[in-house]
Formats: C-alpha cells, structure tokens, sequence
C-alpha cells in the first residue's frame, strides 16, 4: 500500500521534472532523430485508462468502412487468414512465472495492470467463418482450447502451427475444418523460464519449411541478470519436419510479429525496443532479418549507441550490431506486422506493410496507439508510416490497442485485434 | 528505530557488493533493504515526531525534535535512493546510489545514537 503512495507521489514528481517529448525530432523512417539518453529520477509512466466504444468503431482513411466482425473474445493477439478465407485468432495472456524480483515490479505491474482488460486469456484459438461473403462472419468456433497462451499463428502444407509461450503445437488441417482433432502435437519446445517477454511470435517461410519463432528478452535491459538472458532475444529459425532449431538472428530485443515480404520472401519483423532512457529513446523498428545477423540488445542499439545500464560491456559487439532498416517512433510497441499482397487494398495501399501499435505507457504524451501503413518500392520502405486506423485514444482514455494485423486476400480487408475491447475489426474498402 | 539503523548499512554493503561483483541480484538485495527501512522508518518517524510533540520538558522535546530531524533526512535520503534503485541494471546503483546509500547510513546511525544517548540521559535524569 505505502509503495503505490509513494509511486503516485513520485511519479507526479517525475511527470512535471521531463517525461515529455519534442514533437520537432522525427522519429519514423531509415534516419530517426536520437536525442541523448535522459533517465528521471522514476520512470515515467503514463497509462490510457480503459473506456467504451459505445457503439462507434476505430477511424479509417476515406473510402473505407470499420466493422466489429467479432466481439466478447478473451484477449485477442494475433490473426491468421487460412487459404480459404477462415480467420483464427489466438487469444491468451502470458508470462505470469516472471518472478517479483525488487519493490518496482510491484508498482510498475499495478500501473500496467490499468491499461489492460480485465478479461482473462482464453488459452485457445477461435475460427471465424464468413459463409455468405458480405464480410461479416457467420460461424464462429473454438478451433483449439487448452493452450498456454498461444500468439504466433502460421499455416504450411495443410498443417496449422500455434506457438504457444512454452512451445510450437502443429494441428493437421483439412480444408473446411473448423475444429482441430485432438490436442495438437508439440514441435519443438520454445525458451520458457521466467518469460518476461512470452509473446512466441511466428511466420512460415516462404517455401513453407521452416518457421521463424521469436523470443523476445527476459527483462527490459538486463536487470534479471545476463544468465537468464540465455536463448532469449533471438529469432530462431525451425525445420518444420524435424523440429530442429537454429539461432537465425540475436540481438532483438523483442520481436513481436514477423511476416515474409512477398515482393523478394524475405523475413522481416517488427521489435520493441528498450525502455526508461527518455521519452523518444528508443525507437521500436521494423526490419528485415540477416541470416546470422546481431541486432544490438542489450549492448547498444539503432547501430552503433551504446547503453551504459550493461555490465560489463562489450564493445566487440557494439561494433558488430546491425542498425535497423526502418523506425516507428519510440515507445509505439508495435506488435503487428502484414504485408499485403497482390494488388493490397488499392490506391495508396497496393505495396507495402501494416504495422499495429499496441501504445506506450513509458512516456507523458502517448505515443502508438493506432495501425499505420508502411508504403514499400522495390520490397524496401519508400516513405514514411501513414496513419491507417485511428481514434483509439478518446480524451485520454484507451477505447482499444491494436496487436496483431492481418491482411485478407480473400475477402480483401485488413484485419485487426484489439486485446483491450476484444475485439477483431474489418477494414475494408466501401463497395460503391 | 532498530530497522532502519540496520537495514540502510545493510544496503550500503550490498550496494558496494553490487559495484565490485556486477551480480545483479546484490542491487535487488539493496532495493528491498531501502524499502524495509523506508516502511518501518517512516512508522518510527512518525513516533518520533509524535513523542516530540507531546513532550513536556524544553530538554526532553530538543533531544527528540534531533532525533526526529535525522530520522527525517534519512527517509528522505533513503527516498530518493529507492527511486535510484528502481532504475535497470548497472544504472540502479551507480555514484548517485552509492552517495544516497552512505548518506542515509550515516544520519540513521546518528538518528540511533542520539536517540539513545537521550534514553541515558533521561535514564540518568530518573535515577537522580
């Protein structure tokens, strides 16, 4: 109890000290600005408090309609669209084994806790079926239950993958299923202890025979020891007959969502970044991923930017960490990633990626929050992100938070989940 | 008074610790030992501030308004210093912490020293 007076206290106290950003620095694109590391006395915490749609629905470009196609689901994460137009939805909430290791994590978890909902995890992945094609989903079934918060989703050779926080489960699928016979069958098991960062997200390669899993840190920067940080902050790359894994990338500090780029079949993904050096320190990104490629966490980050909060350092590393190809904005926490395919949504949306920004909570003015549009050229980013769904902020208050993104090219929308309102909502174009 | 006359030496050492081994769990020790302090200080605090309040003698309520001023720097100092101990890593400690941690020793061990010398003085005032 004294611990949450002194944290409001204190946290005011942090507030009116710095916290806030500089709305001249750009931070998105090949180049972000990086103003020097500020660490306040209290990490700045500032958290969207829940409130209603009531009715309305997130804000789409002109030309666009926003519809609700599935509500009352039990923390949606990531969507996954099956060849024949089935949509799955993984809903869970993990990482509850991570220990209470200093009097912070019971205050920064309390203050968290406020901007999530309430709902617990359904451990399970629903399939939602639009039998009619007008874009609203008729059917809706518990494709698999009993998971340990499963989020990543792919599909490869008529079989579904699920990653759970603890391990890879394949499902046999036959077209028109809408039930998985039995409990699944464990592939490989996935870097489960403490799990800070237990979101397993996954992608199958472009060929369909491996999968890409990543694993996301056990701590923001360190502070569990670099022990348990074993295995962790990498991207593994799984043959998905044999269940045998390789390290495929390291250094990213949380990879949260990952697709192929169809214009070349290359793996990208999108990775928060670390915390409490400032406002608009550091930028989360989203990049494609070298073979063998070393990303900077914990060492340093964006390249070459070393953080003094490791010890001892390594400066061997620092000199061999890949600065990323594109930034978001700091504290965004993006957690979606779709690219779109063949013609995309048309228009200005014919090439390039959608990134969900789940929002910060590390900063005075909010940041992320919405789904943005990443225009690519030649399969690389070829300008800045736009503003794609919008208007989950209303006066302060969080009505949703974008997570996994998903495009349809079967029924041609962009799909997203919101884990606060429960909800999976369909942008699509307005049929005139 | 007896908590935070132990427990903030007690983070000062594993403070030092942490500085010389980087093992991280030395810094987590730290921050519970500052928070204990702070916890069962501020009720020894607020005794004190009570018990100067309602004192009656001029000499009695000067010991204690001493007491009660050291006890309070040493909150304040421990404070700070748990807000300091809440930053990640390496940075949790670092010359600041190290700073905050001598500071809050040294004023709870004179909190406690005088605190005590007045229990003798009113020990020997009663005995006269």
């Amino acid at each position: 109890m004294i611990f949450r007076h002194i944290a409001i206290g204190a946290s005011a106290l942090a507030l009116a000290a710095c916290g806030s950003s500089n709305p001249d620095l750009d931070q998105t694109g090949a180049q972000p600005d990086l103003p020097k590391q500020r660490q306040t006395l209290l990490p700045t915490m500032t958290i969207a408090t829940p409130a209603g749609w009531n009715g309305e629905a997130p804000r789409a470009p002109a030309g666009f309609a926003v519809t609700a196609i599935a509500t009352g689901l039990k923390v949606p994460r990531q969507i996954l669209v099956l060849p024949n137009g089935d949509i799955l939805v993984a809903e869970g909430m993990g990482g509850q084994d991570a220990p209470t290791v200093r009097p912070k994590d019971v205050i920064a978890g309390y203050i968290k806790s406020m901007g999530k909902t309430s709902v617990k995890g359904g451990n399970r992945v629903t399939l939602l079926r639009d039998t009619n094609g007008d874009g609203k989903p008729d059917l809706r079934t518990e494709f698999a239950t009993g998971l340990n918060a499963p989020y990543g989703l792919a599909y490869a050779d008529g079989n579904i993958y699920v990653a759970d926080q603890d391990a890879v489960i394949r499902f046999p699928y036959r077209d028109g299923m809408t039930r998985a016979e039995g409990p699944g069958v464990e592939l490989v098991k996935l870097p489960s202890r403490i799990n800070h960062h237990w979101t397993k997200a996954m992608t199958a390669s472009a060929d369909g025979s491996k999968l890409y899993v990543g694993i996301g840190s056990n701590s923001n920067i360190g502070e569990r020891g670099l022990d348990v940080e074993q295995d962790r902050a990498q991207i593994w790359e799984i043959d998905r007959q044999t269940g045998a894994h390789r390290t495929y990338a390291s250094g990213v500090r949380n990879p949260t969502a990952m697709a192929i780029n169809p214009a070349n079949a290359q793996l990208w993904t999108v990775a928060n970044e670390r915390d409490e050096l400032g406002p608009q320190l550091v930028p989360d990104y989203l990049t494609s991923v070298r073979d063998g490629g070393f990303y900077g966490w914990p060492y340093s980050y964006w390249g070459q930017n070393v953080d003094p909060r490791v010890h001892p350092q390594k400066p061997a590393m620092v000199r061999a960490a890949i600065r990323p190809d594109y930034a978001l904005g700091s504290h965004v926490a993006a957690l979606g990633l779709s690219f779109v395919t063949g013609t995309g949504l048309g228009g200005n949306f014919a090439q390039g990626a959608f990134v969900g920004e789940h929002g910060s909570w590390n900063r005075q003015d909010l940041s992320g929050y919405k789904v943005v549009w990443v225009p690519f050229a030649n399969g690389r980013p070829s300008g800045k992100p736009q503003d794609f769904l919008t208007g989950f902020i209303k006066d302060g208050h969080a009505r949703g938070r974008p997570v996994g993104v998903a495009y349809d090219p079967v029924g041609g929308a962009l799909l997203v989940a919101d884990d606060l309102s429960n909800t999976v909502w369909r942008v699509a174009p307005v049929r005139p | 008074m007896a908590f935070p006359v132990a427990l903030f030496p007690s983070a000062l050492l594993s403070d030092v610790t942490y500085v010389k081994t980087a093992q991280i769990q030395w810094t987590n020790f730290s921050a519970w030992l500052i928070t204990g302090a702070l916890l069962f200080g501020g009720f020894a605090l607020l005794w004190s501030a009570i018990v100067t309040w309602a004192a009656r003698e001029p000499m009695e309520r000067r010991h204690n308004g001493v007491v009660t001023v050291l006890l309070a720097l040493a909150w304040i100092a421990g404070l700070f210093n748990a807000f300091q101990h809440s930053h990640d890593g390496w940075a949790s400690v670092g010359t600041m912490g190290v700073v905050l941690s001598v500071l809050s020793t040294i004023l709870a061990l004179a909190a406690g020293w005088v605190g005590q010398s007045h229990g003798r003085v009113l020990a020997v005032e009663a005995g006269r």
